[in-house]
């Protein structure tokens, strides 16, 4: 048996890196510290459900084909599209990112991640007013106040308060649970907010008059007796607690990017972080969820100065979200194909957006089948990357740490790198033969 | 491959090379006394020779540079490059894109260059980002001014412990040069104080910012690292903080080195130099501090010059950043690092018609001509706080001109500069051979490279740029339109023999290497050091131990520099 410590989990944004994995004759026999969610990831890996061979659409079906067709069928629908989508990118490592984006500029499309549907608002809202943030082993070490605002870790991030916030013991919180006080702000009473010390129920839709209740308060003015479903009382109270912390954080999820007002409710809440500091030390994370999406807008960031959205037609980089994030294009049908590596845009996208990616040529790079493979009309299966292959991925508070190989994927499956690589070989071989 | 570079005007100042006419040669990527076999030749006649530029201190790559592209979509906006020549495309004005800044430096003739304050957890990131800035040599200082080991071992007294620490970070991080940041300030920052003088207290930890700055300048020596301890000192951009930037310096006075270089290294020396107790009375005190380098062997600076733009505030300066957003009411990115230290960025736009940003264009200046010898005064904007390094060729011939000085401080800054500095009465004119020493020849011998950077003899890298200037035709001081346009890109940069740049277009663009220093402590003492690491890791970090280091293939062309220092036990 093979005993592999210190593994990454490539599943949630927590990135946990003290996974231990038990290997026997290419069977994960058990991965220990891994929570629910990791678990039935790694265990997965057992399941006969993967497709190993590219197919592709004909008629009804799907025939096999050779990864050198596929491989050029790719690049031919992305050169013969007038503006092509490379969608996805948060469950792969970054050196895959790094060429596809560099296959997005050589076909001049457009590039996106799922934070265009996911924490794209809260992009925007840092864009607008910045971000006060700090590594989550800052929160383990001095935390006495964590909120969760529109996040439920229990399900979500089920590691994440034992690893960071809530329980573990750190340096200036030695006693680690007695030291700390939680606070969850939620439409329901959700797992996270039975462990608690207090909870605000908002209203559904009214997050934005709540953080506003708070910054009204703070700054000398006055709010009602009830503000989005809060007692003035409750929110007081909170308001205590966060002015008179040592060390306060608020970690918020889609529930507050995601829901009415969208980055405007983020917006608010880093105005109202920004505000504390003149109290105390404050600070906020968003709870990203694929394990690499913060790794994408880095990787994009740093090579064209944009972290998503980037559009490629006119041979520089241009961002402009609504006009060139992939909901909209595929909405508007302003794209005339589409690739997907790393993602399930079928599952999560609305449904005018995906009728239109259903008709428009599409190819995928998945190990899985998904909703998204079905529609496709090709699809290449490849190698799980942070368990068959290695490579960079960025923590939820922009760490970045090395996924690790665990095991070999099965014959004749190649890596998204891999792959990607050889589309862009082959792109630049029809360019220039013609 | 072998290259002549025939019959230029040559300034190299390490090699006592003064506007000589002479030919260069490279073969295999160095530079050579004889060529044999049949060789590519580059007529210099009349044009301007120089080694390749060497950057000390520009914020280029790393977390907290992509955290300011993130941050910033309008400068994004604001330039964009397009993709052509096979090239990558980019954007950004003041803080260009991974690939678009490796382009503009080799453009601009330089051929090194290095990303000062890489936060060690953040180190990842920085050599990954670095691997795409093509073309010039690299190299990253990780912080160490609030790490919770080195002050550990400062309170209990463990100098030898506290040297195999650091050396243990500089090989996990693959890092080059011990940087401090506002040491002491930035852990305070953690509950959101400041340590502003090198007296004050370290919350939690029972040791001073001089304690941290000694103690470590001391390390650095018995470590034999290459460059100095390169310090931004604490209290960065008040006024009256030239009290605490002597201070500062003192420090280093009794440390012994036996490098022929430095013992510290004061960066953007214009934000430390700063009179007057407010924004109303401020002043430039950059006589006070010249007048301190000028007499003294143990500091070498660089200016920190202020060029007068819109521009991405950004440094491990966390206290100082929100500070600076306090002033601004800009949007405001605080990163602070476990353990470590304490990045923070905000956008600031520097007017002409601000007094205060006009005395600080005025200090940058200042300190270039008051400071007696060029090779303690380097050229550099701390990229991009003071402004971005596409400025340089405007700085090059503000410090080659004084009638270009004038015509700023009269018609075009405000005129608190000539009341708050003495820029008006210094009539000092680089020559050719002091530029060549502020942008290459003092980085090179700064850094402890200057064996294989910073000059043209023998045995160097064949690093070269040559400049559409004519030496004996141009004179500098009423020309200085034309001595903007000539540094602002090359003819030819030539890096490792092979030519990257012609007529100012890149026509290559190969990986450069990335430079670390890895000084070999004692075995047992190592050992000893790397038990404490491993509780420390386990109860303190968010991350494994085993996670942590820079794994080898972050660095595509890695080069060790291997320092035996097992004297240290």
């Amino acid at each position: 048996m093979e005993k592999h410590t210190d593994v990454i989990c490539p599943f949630c944004g927590t990135l946990c890196d003290d996974i231990e994995v038990h290997v026997e004759k290419g069977r994960v026999m058990e991965a220990l510290n891994a929570c629910k969610l990791g678990n039935a990831k790694f265990m997965s890996m057992n399941k006969k459900h993967r497709h190993l061979v590219p197919m592709v659409r004909e008629g009804d079906g799907f025939v096999e084909t050779t990864i050198e067709d596929a491989v050029e069928r790719v690049a031919r629908m992305l050169l013969d599209a007038k503006r092509p989508l490379l969608y996805g990118w948060a469950t792969t490592e970054c050196e895959a990112q790094s060429v596809g984006i560099e296959l997005a500029e050589e076909v001049g499309g457009v590039v996106d991640s799922c934070a265009s549907v996911c924490h794209g608002p809260s992009v925007l809202a840092i864009q607008d007013v910045g971000f006060p943030s700090v590594t989550l082993g800052e929160v383990k070490n001095r935390a006495d106040l964590d909120i969760y605002w529109g996040s439920n870790p229990m399900h979500a991030h089920p590691r994440h308060m034992s690893r960071y916030s809530r329980y573990p013991r750190g340096y200036f919180r030695e006693r680690g649970q007695q030291d700390r006080t939680v606070i969850v702000i939620d439409v329901r009473r959700t797992d996270t907010a039975g462990i608690a010390d207090k909870f605000l129920q908002v209203s559904p839709g009214d997050d934005y008059e709540l953080v506003n209740a708070f910054r009204t308060l703070l700054n000398d003015g006055d709010i009602p007796d009830e503000v989005a479903g809060v007692a003035k009382k409750d929110i007081e109270g909170a308001l205590e607690l966060m002015k008179t912390c040592q060390f306060g954080m608020l970690f918020f999820g889609v529930g507050l990017t995601m829901s009415p007002g969208k980055h405007r409710n983020i917006d608010n809440a880093i105005s109202l972080v920004i505000d504390l500091n003149k109290y105390t030390k404050f600070s906020l994370m968003p709870m990203r969820g694929h394990y690499n999406v913060t790794g994408f807008s880095e990787v994009l960031t740093w090579q064209s100065g944009f972290p998503f959205g980037v559009d490629y037609t006119r041979g520089y980089p241009q961002y402009n979200p609504g006009e060139t994030t992939s909901v909209e294009l595929l909405s508007r049908g302003e794209v005339d194909a589409v690739f997907v590596v790393g993602s399930d845009p079928a599952a999560n996208f609305p449904k005018k957006a995906v009728e239109h990616l259903a008709k428009i040529p599409s190819a995928v790079i998945e190990p899985h089948e998904t909703p998204t493979t079905y529609l496709c009309d090709l699809k290449i299966p490849s190698a799980i990357a942070g368990i068959e292959v290695a490579g960079t991925a960025y923590r939820m508070d922009n760490v970045p740490i090395r996924v690790r190989k665990i095991m070999d994927p099965p014959a004749g499956l190649y890596s998204d790198r891999e792959i990607l690589k050889m589309i862009l070989e082959k792109v630049r071989e029809i360019k220039n033969g013609a | 491959m072998e290259l002549e570079i025939k019959n230029g005007t040559v300034y190299d100042p390490l090699n006592k090379v003064n506007g000589d006419r002479m030919d260069i040669l490279i073969k295999d990527g160095m530079i050579v006394k004889k060529l044999h076999g049949k060789h590519e030749v580059i007529d210099a006649s009349g044009k301007l020779v120089m080694p390749g530029g060497v950057e000390i201190h520009s914020h280029f790559a790393g977390g907290k540079e992509t955290a300011g592209r993130l941050l910033r979509p309008e400068d994004g906006a604001r330039t964009v490059y397009p993709k052509r020549n096979g090239l990558r495309s980019g954007s950004g004005y003041s803080m260009p894109s991974s690939f678009t800044a490796g382009y503009l430096y080799a453009q601009m003739g330089y051929t090194m260059c290095n990303t000062p304050a890489m936060p060690p957890l953040f180190a990842r990131h920085t050599h990954e980002e670095l691997g795409d800035v093509p073309i010039v040599d690299k190299s990253a200082y990780p912080t160490f001014d609030g790490n919770w080991f080195v002050m550990r071992y400062l309170k209990e007294d463990d100098p030898d412990k506290l040297a195999a620490c650091v050396a243990w970070f500089l090989r996990a991080t693959k890092g080059l040069v011990i940087k401090l940041v506002n040491p002491g300030g930035t852990e305070n920052w953690g509950w959101g104080k400041n340590a502003v003088g090198i007296d004050d207290p370290v919350i939690g930890f029972d040791v001073t910012p001089g304690e941290i700055i000694k103690g470590l300048a001391e390390v650095n020596e018995r470590l034999k690292l290459p460059h100095s301890i390169h310090l931004h000192p604490n209290n960065l951009g008040k006024p009256g903080n030239i009290e605490t930037t002597i201070e500062t310096l003192d420090l280093g006075k009794s440390i012994k080195t036996d490098k022929g270089r430095q013992s510290i290294y004061l960066t953007h020396a214009q934000f430390h130099s700063f009179g007057g107790d407010s924004w109303k009375n401020f002043e430039s005190k950059a006589d006070e501090l010249a007048k301190y380098i000028n007499s003294c062997d143990h500091v070498v600076c660089d200016t920190g010059n202020v060029t007068l733009d819109e521009t991405t505030t950004m440094t491990s300066d966390g206290p100082m950043e929100y500070f600076l957003h306090n002033l601004t009411h800009l949007k405001w990115v605080n990163k602070d690092v476990e353990l470590e230290t304490a990045p923070g960025i905000t956008p600031f736009i520097y007017s002409r018609k601000n007094p205060v940003h006009s005395v600080q264009w005025a200090i940058g200046l200042e300190l270039a001509l008051l400071i007696d010898d060029p090779f303690k005064v380097l050229l550099a904007t701390d990229h991009p706080n003071g402004g971005p390094f596409t400025r340089y060729p405007r700085i090059i011939a503000w410090l080659m001109s004084e009638p270009y000085r004038r015509y700023y401080l009269e018609e075009r800054v405000h005129k608190g500069a000539q009341k708050g500095s003495s820029l008006a009465t210094l009539d000092r004119e680089y020559t050719f051979s002091d530029i060549a020493t502020v942008t290459r020849a003092g980085q090179a011998k700064a850094l402890g490279l200057s064996e294989l950077k910073g000059h043209l003899g023998v045995g160097a890298h064949g690093d070269v740029a040559i400049y559409d200037i004519n030496p004996s035709e141009i004179d500098p001081s009423n020309d200085f339109k034309a001595v903007e346009k000539g540094f602002a890109k090359t003819v030819y940069t030539i890096k490792d023999g092979e030519i990257v740049v012609r007529d100012g277009e890149i026509v290559a663009a190969p990986q450069g290497r990335t430079y670390w220093a890895n000084p070999v402590v004692d075995h047992e003492l190592d050992r000893e050091m790397l038990k404490d690491v491993e509780q420390y890791f386990k109860k303190y970090y968010s991350v494994n131990l085993a996670n942590y280091p820079v794994q080898k293939e972050y660095l595509e062309r890695g080069r060790e520099i291997q320092i035996d220092a097992r004297d240290v036990k």
